[in-house]
């Protein structure tokens, strides 16, 4: 491997933004569908429950949404510091 | 034409197009049968994953549980599509660039021991087999109930099936295959549910759906109605929390790390061209089995309803408000047939009574309108989807896509499982240990015959299902998280794990997992030999044996973590291949051996 870019400060971006999407990933399953999830059930969204929303949809679309993120902005972290395939 | 007639032809049309997708792509070379040349576009991996990971489990028992347990089988919904985020921010993208065929090459190359890859190709194989038990079996079942043809039959055809486009295809085969199936099983999943959703709701999107109002003119939300018709007779209602939340919040963290643990699942990521496919890939396979999962809970809540408006025609007390059990519908009758729904007339009235006698609370209730107990003795969770269609009133032609749908999640599944397992017994017993100078064409000739064996040992154990057929989720997903997982996670994000701390976190994960699953199902799950029964009062702090994978999990992290602190740190090579792997570029030379 050459080492002409900064592989360390690479690493760190990555690790930032992998923490920040497992954040939110946590937040969405284990606090708003499981935890937190009486709290938000006195909230409804139409005609379900807030919390059982989270617990049987809302969590899976931005487990979706979360993955799409992340892939654009790796992909844009590898070209940044030239980290990229090609 | 008859619904058998019409069964027949949509079956006989999806095999015949999968063995034509088989002879379309036969493998040429290891590269291919293990990795289909990495030649895969990500959206296409993306769409053969999600065949490849949703199960006949998925197709036919999941939507079965919501049913019945309601909200507490979110956990199933949030840790078998959570399990994608970790795949995809943690693994897949630096195993591709990795670059190597199979999950134990990586631990075995990482952890620089054949001890630790050993290890990892024990786990796999107990997992893939266990797994794969579970989808002859769903082979057999849907054959049964819907060509009426003998269930051993059925395993050998589905065998057959899936002996032709692997052994001959490899992953290449398998890969365009599941491509095939997972478009009939989606459609074969969301068709009915459409038009359940129409019937019941005015709302043709699932999802939808059940969060919007009743079509019936009562001015209630489907979700309202459902819980009040299910506590009108004593059960616990669809939206509540009926187990604790600890057991529900451990049994979700298992499921999601046992998911992404899963080698046939990871090792799908190894096909795609680069690294930052592998990253899309993964998020474009939990679109295509999303809209599975999102469908999933509308399917269960449905079929609950249309299932007790079914019996319970009238108000709770009224002798005429239960079905009298002459006059039941068609489809009761096909599944009473079956032995997986059964009725008992307990008061002799005649009539149908489906309520809750362990209910203390409903008990008054039961008694004033001459109730002497449920009388639907037997209501099989496995059946809701595939009597959906029927109880629904919904044309033959639906009944007989739902048929073929089961049969592509099952065979799809039951692929790549026998992949992953043949490739680990050509690839890592057979050259990475046994023989390592023999060549290409010997490992691949080598990779088919283990791929015709697994197929073999499969069907035998379809035919034969052991006792502990049912309790073997737990066991695949307790391995691939308490063990799998936690070693390929520390081998990217950490250059201090050394050999030794990784094989004993992953021993010490692997047996305190077995050890807690064995202790309440029976030593290898033979009957009578549990340590102590199996309920909620005796698990450890409440939590479950299922749930136990995120705890095994746990311990082999810390036991890794403390064992590498204690000892030398890796040899500089292996921190440079841990360097290199964190960086995509590189990724295209680094396929060849």
């Amino acid at each position: 491997m050459s080492q002409e870019f900064d592989k360390s400060g690479y690493w760190k971006a990555n690790l930032r933004l992998v923490g920040l999407c497992m954040t939110v990933w946590f937040i969405v399953s284990y606090g708003f569908g499981i935890l937190l999830k009486d709290a938000l059930n006195s909230f409804s969204l139409g005609g379900y429950p807030l919390g059982f929303w989270f617990a049987t949809q809302g969590s899976i679309y931005v487990f979706v949404a979360l993955i799409f993120f992340y892939a654009w902005r790796m992909n844009a972290l590898d070209r940044q510091f030239g980290a990229n395939e090609d | 034409m008859d619904l058998q007639t019409l069964t027949y032809i949509v079956v006989g049309f999806t095999f015949a197009l999968y063995i034509g997708i088989a002879i379309y792509c036969r493998a040429g070379s290891t590269g291919e049968f293990y990795v289909a040349g990495t030649g895969v576009h990500p959206v296409a991996n993306g769409m053969a994953t999600a065949a490849d990971w949703m199960s006949a489990a998925s197709f036919i028992s999941m939507a079965g549980l919501i049913a019945f347990l309601g909200y507490d089988a979110s956990v199933y919904l949030m840790g078998w599509t959570g399990g994608y985020v970790l795949l995809a921010l943690l693994l897949a993208p630096y195993l591709r660039k990795f670059g190597k065929f199979t999950v134990p090459e990586f631990i075995g190359d990482r952890y620089y021991s054949k001890a630790a890859r050993l290890v990892a190709v024990i786990c796999l194989i107990v997992a893939s087999i266990t797994y794969v038990i579970g989808q002859m079996k769903g082979v057999g079942v849907a054959f049964g109930r819907f060509l009426e043809v003998d269930y051993d039959i059925g395993v050998y055809v589905g065998m057959s099936i899936v002996f032709i486009y692997a052994v001959l295809g490899g992953m290449k085969g398998i890969t365009y295959t599941q491509i095939a199936q997972y478009c009939v099983l989606i459609f074969a999943y969301t068709v009915p549910a459409i038009f359940i959703s129409l019937n019941l709701t005015d709302n043709p999107l699932p999802q939808l759906g059940l969060g919007g109002m009743m079509a019936d003119g009562s001015g209630l939300s489907m979700l309202d109605k459902l819980d009040q018709t299910v506590t009108d007779l004593g059960f616990a209602a669809f939206t509540e929390q009926k187990g604790t939340t600890l057991n529900i919040f451990l049994l979700t963290a298992s499921l999601m790390i046992g998911t992404a643990g899963l080698p046939h699942v990871i090792v799908r990521f190894f096909t795609v061209p680069r690294v930052s496919d592998a990253r899309t890939s993964a998020g474009w396979a939990l679109v295509f089995i999303a809209i599975l999962y999102t469908t999933a809970p509308a399917v269960g809540g449905m079929a609950r309803l249309n299932l007790m408006d079914t019996i319970q025609t009238g108000e709770v007390g009224d002798p005429a408000g239960n079905l009298a059990y002459e006059e039941r519908p068609q489809w009761f009758r096909n599944w009473e047939a079956t032995g997986l729904l059964e009725f008992e007339d307990k008061n002799g009235d005649g009539r149908i009574q489906y309520y809750n006698d362990a209910n203390p609370d409903f008990a008054a209730t039961a008694a004033a309108a001459g109730w002497k107990g449920n009388e639907m003795v037997k209501v099989d969770r496995d059946i809701m989807v595939l009597a959906n269609p029927e109880i629904a009133k919904l044309p033959n032609w639906v009944i007989a896509l739902v048929a073929a749908g089961g049969l592509a999640a099952a065979l799809s599944t039951a692929a790549g499982l026998l992949l992953a397992i043949s490739s680990a017994i050509s690839h890592d017993l057979l050259k990475g240990m046994i023989a390592p100078q023999i060549s290409e064409k010997q490992e691949l000739m080598a990779s088919r015959i283990a791929m015709a064996g697994a197929i073999g040992v499969a069907g035998y154990l379809g035919l034969n299902p052991p006792g502990f057929a049912a309790q073997t989720v737990a066991l695949a997903f307790g391995l691939a998280a308490s063990s799998l997982f936690p070693a390929l996670m520390m081998g990217i994000f950490s250059k201090r794990v050394n050999r030794g701390g990784a094989i004993a976190g992953m021993l010490t994960g692997l047996l305190s997992t077995l050890l807690y699953i064995f202790w309440f199902k029976g030593w290898f799950f033979i009957p009578g030999t549990e340590m102590l029964a199996n309920t909620p009062d005796n698990w450890f702090f409440g939590i479950s044996p299922e749930a136990f994978g995120a705890v095994g999990a746990l311990l082999n992290f810390a036991v890794a973590i403390a064992v590498s602190r204690a000892s030398d740190a890796p040899p500089v090579e292996i921190q440079d291949l841990v360097e290199d792997i964190r960086v995509p570029r590189g990724a295209a030379a680094a396929v060849d051996h």
